[in-house]
């Protein structure tokens, strides 16, 4: 007697709902962090440095103004890429910020957070096989969009010794005939690295002898301490090979809005926005109102979350150094990203027994791809005196493996 | 005033404890140099003094605080001065503000009790020569004092671990 799963297969019929799902999606491994989600959800009196978005709330004239808007009926449909009065402000932003100009009709488009634009710019880039670059230790949600629009995610390792900048060296070595696009994150996510003008000339030139095109994640650059964030956009010949992802996440607090945008050349912001109108239609319209007033309005409050995170920054740099960690000092964003290899066990374990045993989360570095092995990252997006005690706890902690 | 006195100030009004050990790590420069500028801040009486903000509505204790509105004569050749030296100097009165506007003088006052407060107002500040009137005014509950909110409504609503 044949039964009736048996049958089932025999006809070629799907046995669970497993057998429906798309391989591509099937075949990304689950986050990393997610892992440690689920760990901490039971966790209590957690000192977490495991918080990628900034411990500020909203402006208030910026949370004020979209309650404004939402009292005056403002509840409708946007235009596709954004309202115009926004994608104006973004290019004036840009400009004055950064020196690199868009025209606000056709090169500029607002996005349901930085992540999507990278998402659609993927998309509209990706031919099944292409290869995507990655400088890694990186964001790690560049690889995995990039396997689910068929592409192949090429990592390219870069170390504490270099400040973790790509090198134009490392780069050649990584490219193939199906070599098509270089996705950037400076100032990264997490090792805090920035580049220069210098340091991007050489990368530039690659890019332009091997035909590629960059997307270039710059939501951090208002976080740099020292020197002021470089896009790639604006090096000489790049403007037109680079899709500019933003957003107002980090700058203005606003993680919870999902605001971004994508700026480039017509034609590709053209094609995203394709896919941007069948998918989500268009941002929420309240963000919208929102990022109007941050670009307005926002820029002094901007300068005084910067000044915080940058004394807290010298505070968990010579932290771990004191608890003789090695730690390359971050020029960018708000993330530390100190060496545990001293301690002789991996970055999973010592994040989970860190968690456990000191009751601090950090996110262990194996989770950013290349090169993350034998770190973790710690954001110092949180208070003083919560930053000394978890500095305080991972030093009893590393001193007692130490002694074992 | 250089940029470093500033942040020295801006550190310590958010929290006047904070040592120059981490005043100087914050600030990336040397705890001489931090120890230095609070000195010569104190010198020049910038810091006048290291105070706490008390939320005393958490405590049983009884306190009531009043702001006083007063209309004074101001003096031949000494204005307001004298008059304010002499409403200051009562160790009931908490802040003394000369004020433009319906009234000229600006009194906080903090007793135990109503009666207490009603007294000093009735028996000392208004019998004062120059005070033409006064106007008390109970504070009935404090929100926010010196950039403190006192009923935090903004904690910290973020995910423990996120990307």
């Amino acid at each position: 007697m044949i039964r009736q799963d048996e049958l089932n297969q025999m006809k070629g019929k799907r046995q669970s709902m497993q057998d429906y799902l798309a391989s591509s999606v099937k075949e990304i491994p689950p986050s990393g962090i997610r892992k440690f989600f689920d760990l901490v959800a039971g966790s209590k009196d957690v000192i977490s440095l495991g918080v990628g978005e900034p411990d500020f709330v909203t402006p208030w004239h910026v949370r004020e103004a979209c309650v404004y808007s939402l009292e005056q009926g403002r509840t409708a449909y946007t235009h596709n890429a954004g309202l115009p009065e926004l994608r104006e402000g973004i290019a004036e932003y840009l400009y004055t910020r950064f020196n690199v100009k868009y025209e606000p009709s056709n090169q500029i488009l607002v996005t349901v957070g930085g992540s999507e634009a990278i998402d659609l710019a993927l998309r509209a880039l990706v031919e099944p096989g292409d290869e995507v670059l990655i400088p890694e230790p990186s964001y790690i949600s560049y690889s995995p969009i990039v396997s689910l629009v068929g592409g192949k995610a090429v990592g390219i390792e870069t170390f504490a010794r270099d400040q973790f900048k790509i090198t134009a060296e490392a780069l050649k070595a990584r490219l193939t005939s199906r070599t098509k696009i270089l996705i950037l994150c400076y100032p990264n996510n997490p090792t805090g690295g920035i580049m220069t003008y210098e340091d991007w000339l050489p990368i530039a030139k690659v890019v332009e002898e091997h035909d590629l095109i960059v997307i270039s994640d710059e939501i951090y650059a208002e976080l740099t301490y020292g020197s002021r964030h470089v896009s790639f956009a604006s090096i000489p010949g790049m403007k037109d090979r680079t899709v500019l992802v933003s957003g107002f996440s980090k700058s203005f607090a606003m993680t919870g809005w999902r605001m971004g945008y994508a700026c480039g050349h017509p034609e590709l912001i053209g094609a995203m926005l394709k896919i941007h109108q069948y998918t989500v239609m268009c941002a929420p319209v309240m963000g919208q109102v929102a990022a109007i007033e941050a670009l307005k309005n926002g820029l002094e409050e901007k300068d005084h979350m910067v000044e915080a995170y940058n004394q807290r920054r010298r505070l968990v740099v010579k932290g771990f150094r004191e608890i003789g960690l090695d730690c390359h000092e971050p020029q960018g964003a708000f993330y530390a990203f100190p060496s545990i290899q001293s301690t002789g066990i991996s970055s999973d374990e010592f994040a989970q027994r860190l968690l456990v045993e000191a009751k601090v989360a950090v996110v262990p570095g194996h989770v950013f791809g290349l090169g993350g092995e034998g770190f973790i990252r710690c954001s110092y997006a949180t208070s003083v005196p919560q930053l000394s005690e978890a500095l305080e706890r991972i030093g009893n902690f590393v001193n007692r493996i130490k002694n074992i | 005033m250089s940029e470093l006195k500033f942040k020295v100030l801006d550190l310590l009004r958010e929290d006047s404890r904070r040592s120059a050990d981490l005043l100087s790590t914050l600030l990336g420069v040397t705890e001489q140099e931090v120890k230095a500028v609070i000195q010569e801040l104190e010198d020049e009486k910038i810091i006048v003094k290291y105070s706490t903000v008390v939320n005393w509505s958490k405590l049983d204790e009884d306190k009531v605080t009043a702001l006083i509105e007063v209309q004074i004569t101001p003096e031949r050749g000494r204005g307001f001065d004298a008059i304010a030296e002499r409403v200051y100097l009562y160790p009931e009165v908490k802040t003394v503000f000369l004020m433009s506007g319906a009234y000229d003088l600006l009194v906080e006052i903090e007793g135990r009790t109503l009666k207490e407060v009603a007294l000093f107002v009735s028996t000392k500040l208004s019998t004062i020569e120059s005070v033409i009137s006064t106007k008390t005014h109970f504070i009935l509950k404090k929100y926010k004092q010196d950039g403190i909110i006192f009923e935090e409504h903004e904690g910290d609503h973020r995910m423990l671990i996120s990307p």
